[in-house]
């Protein structure tokens, strides 16, 4: 087909695909994907704005808020800048609680992606199912902080609450259950020829591509790059549990769904080790004060690593607050693995990645070195544009 | 249809069996259909009058017509599916309940009338301009073309086995004197084809490629509304209730007969199963499995049919 035979494929800002804010322009001859553009910046919401306007209390429930289905990793990191830039230790009850957190979240998280992907495929039953054995990872979560999103469990210094003797049952119960289904959901899924069919050799990112352009997370590690921050850079308790890192190398939307499947017993069994490993003590130590200077802090969430970075000035708020969330570079390689595909691939392909926008959009404009807008600017812009569409629509 | 009044023939269309008839009928089917998948997916379901009130809400909704779109062919496109259906089911019914009576070639009328909502829908979303409507329609085409030609090997079993006749009477009497034509090798794979093409002409999973929400925004409906949208729902709806009682008809002994019930109620269970049990065929995996799948099947089906097995 010829470049008259060019057509451009919406996908987005509103689209029944993600109901989320982004914009994929598919480019298409016929079927076939030629190009992609990518628009994003529909959700800003200015966290690394607000969080120097907070103390360092109050930043972990900021962040909490970027990403609800993150709600765990970003804190996580947070405070792990924050406790770099004291250079502070939270004792090792402590750094097991939050493993054992993050290691849920990730159950929940590739869960919830594995019923997303069902469902971007047509096959709503894989969704309803793998949604409804998520409820029991979100019981879970409701036991041990009494929310089921947002759970509020990170502080510098340690964790805001215990997990009680007798709650240790109960959750090694629902992790019993969790296995038992996901190995069920794995079959189910991988045993399936038109699954199979739909994921085999699609969206392919080549281990070249996928370093070329940063991907972290399941993204990369379906792609041969056994990139994970919990094996890299041991933190919180996953130096002293055994485990291992889940990788596939052919680079598909298959090898990201093993990935993501496999990780999750990988992640049962973390989280079994370290209720069997936690050891008493104190869940939280006394900060006195955070000295001049920086820190960072990683920490691999499910969607890949995420960044934080804090500067102090030795006040009690932080200086620079600097976010980078594992979607802003796995959804760049997009780009490359969508071309090529069907349209009914590249809306699979686009999934894969497990995109999270709300973790993604940022906005800066800087001219000579100055701040070209300040906030009072945008809004009057958008009130501008506003009176604009009401003016025209009149 | 000999010595039908013109009163009598619009009853027949407008009443019962046609339009009022099967469409009151295939909504409740759309209903049980969203009832068992939502049992299927843990959910509770809706009530039994949710198509109905879904009907009265598309009605108070205005019917939009895309800028730029042939007015004329865009709104008459939703009404060739719904005739079609209508005048379907006054055959079957005739048919089934006057198996002297039928005309010789109904079959032959029957499939094109079963092909005439596709085109409806490719006709109209081609209408519309709109580039979502537009890859719809060239799925919609594609598979048409994929499921037409084993559902017509799949056809051509009945009719070798009731002797060469290409009437609907024909057949149904063969199958009453003879056992039904599903109870033999050929049978069995020629229903199998067919049933795989019903659920391709419903657009149901895994053949719902030209409808697909998540791909291209529900593809060749996205610029319909209201009344529009309500004519395409009903003829699907209908098709709901008229494949399975065709599929009877042709190769389960007719449905003149209390026997027909659970007969339906089991192809249209098996219907259900298959739209929750699988994920979207794409539309060369769709060609490739009706063409090179089900059309070797098909030639299977003949051959066995002619060896009388």
């Amino acid at each position: 087909m010829s470049e008259a035979n060019r057509r451009v494929i919406p996908i987005g800002p509103y689209h029944p695909l993600q109901e989320e804010p982004e914009f994929f322009k598919l480019i298409v001859e016929g079927e076939k994907v030629v190009d992609l553009e990518i628009n994003i910046g529909y959700n800003h919401r200015g966290h690394e704005f607000i969080s120097p306007t907070l103390t360092y209390d109050q930043v972990p429930f900021l962040v909490e808020r970027i990403c609800g289905i993150c709600s765990n990793s970003h804190p996580f990191a947070a405070v792990l800048a924050i406790e770099d830039c004291a250079g502070i230790k939270p004792p090792p009850r402590a750094n097991y609680i939050r493993s054992i957190m993050q290691e849920l979240e990730r159950i929940h998280s590739h869960l919830l992606w594995l019923g997303l992907a069902g469902h971007f495929v047509g096959y709503n039953t894989v969704w309803m199912w793998a949604w409804k054995y998520r409820e029991y990872v979100l019981q879970v979560f409701e036991m041990i902080t009494g929310n089921r999103n947002h759970y509020a469990m990170n502080k510098p210094g340690g964790v805001r609450r215990d997990i009680k003797p007798e709650q240790i049952p109960e959750i090694e119960k629902a992790m019993d259950i969790v296995e038992k289904k996901v190995l069920m959901l794995k079959n189910a899924v991988l045993d399936d020829p038109v699954i199979r069919a739909r994921m085999e050799g699609v969206g392919i990112l080549t281990s070249e591509q996928a370093i070329a352009y940063s991907t972290t997370g399941p993204t990369s590690r379906g792609s041969g790059i056994p990139g994970d921050v919990r094996h890299d850079e041991p933190h919180a308790a996953y130096g002293l549990v055994p485990w291992n890192v889940v990788m596939f190398t052919e680079g598909d939307v298959l090898a990201k769904t093993k990935v993501r499947l496999l990780e999750m017993i990988e992640s049962v069994k973390i989280i079994r080790e370290c209720l069997k490993a936690l050891p008493d003590g104190p869940i939280q130590t006394r900060i006195e004060e955070i000295p001049a200077g920086e820190g960072i802090g990683r920490t691999e969430a499910p969607r890949g690593e995420v960044f934080h970075y804090i500067r102090s000035d030795g006040s009690n708020k932080p200086l620079r607050h600097k976010i980078r969330a594992p979607s802003y570079m796995n959804i760049a390689s997009n780009a490359v693995a969508v071309k090529g595909c069907s349209i009914a691939d590249a809306a699979l392909t686009l999934a894969a990645v497990d995109p999270c926008y709300c973790c993604t959009d940022r906005m800066a404009a800087f001219e000579d070195g100055k701040m070209k807008f300040t906030w009072k600017d945008l809004l009057r812009l958008s009130w501008g544009k506003t009176e604009r569409l009401k003016q025209r629509f009149r | 249809m000999i010595g039908w009044s013109g009163w009598g023939l619009a009853f027949r269309f407008i009443v019962f069996p046609g339009f009022l008839f099967t469409v009151v009928i295939g909504l409740v089917l759309t209903w049980v259909d969203r009832f068992v998948s939502a049992r299927v997916q843990w959910r509770k379901g809706p009530k039994f009058y949710q198509p109905f009130a879904d009907l009265v809400k598309l009605f108070t909704k205005q019917t939009m017509v895309p800028k730029g779109s042939s007015k004329t062919v865009f709104l008459i496109a939703p009404v060739i599916g719904l005739t079609a259906m209508c005048i379907i089911s006054v055959l079957l019914f005739y048919v089934n309940f006057n198996p002297h009576g039928s005309f010789v070639g109904d079959l032959i009328v029957l499939v094109y009338l079963f092909s005439l909502p596709p085109l409806g829908t490719i006709i109209g979303a081609s209408a519309s301009r709109n580039p979502l409507s537009a890859v719809g329609a060239s799925r919609e085409m594609t598979l048409y073309f994929g499921y037409e030609l084993p559902f017509l090997l799949a056809l051509v079993v009945p009719v070798i086995k009731s002797g060469g006749a290409i009437r609907l009477g024909s057949l149904v009497m063969a199958q009453q004197a003879g056992g039904p034509f599903l109870y033999s090798v050929s049978g069995v794979i020629a229903a199998l084809i067919v049933l795989a093409s019903i659920q391709a002409k419903l657009g149901y999973v895994p053949f719902d490629i030209a409808d697909a929400d998540q791909e291209i925004m529900t593809g060749v409906y996205a610029e319909y509304s209201g009344a529009s949208l309500i004519m395409f729902r009903l003829t699907k709806a209908m098709m709901l209730f008229l494949l399975p009682l065709f599929l009877i008809t042709v190769f389960w002994g007719g449905f003149a007969n209390w026997w027909a019930i659970p007969k339906f109620l089991l192809i249209l269970l098996l219907i259900i199963l298959i739209k929750n049990t699988n994920p979207r065929f794409q539309i060369d995996q769709a060609l490739r499995f009706f063409w090179f799948g089900l059309g070797g099947l098909g030639v299977l089906a003949v051959i066995l049919a002619f060896l009388n097995l």
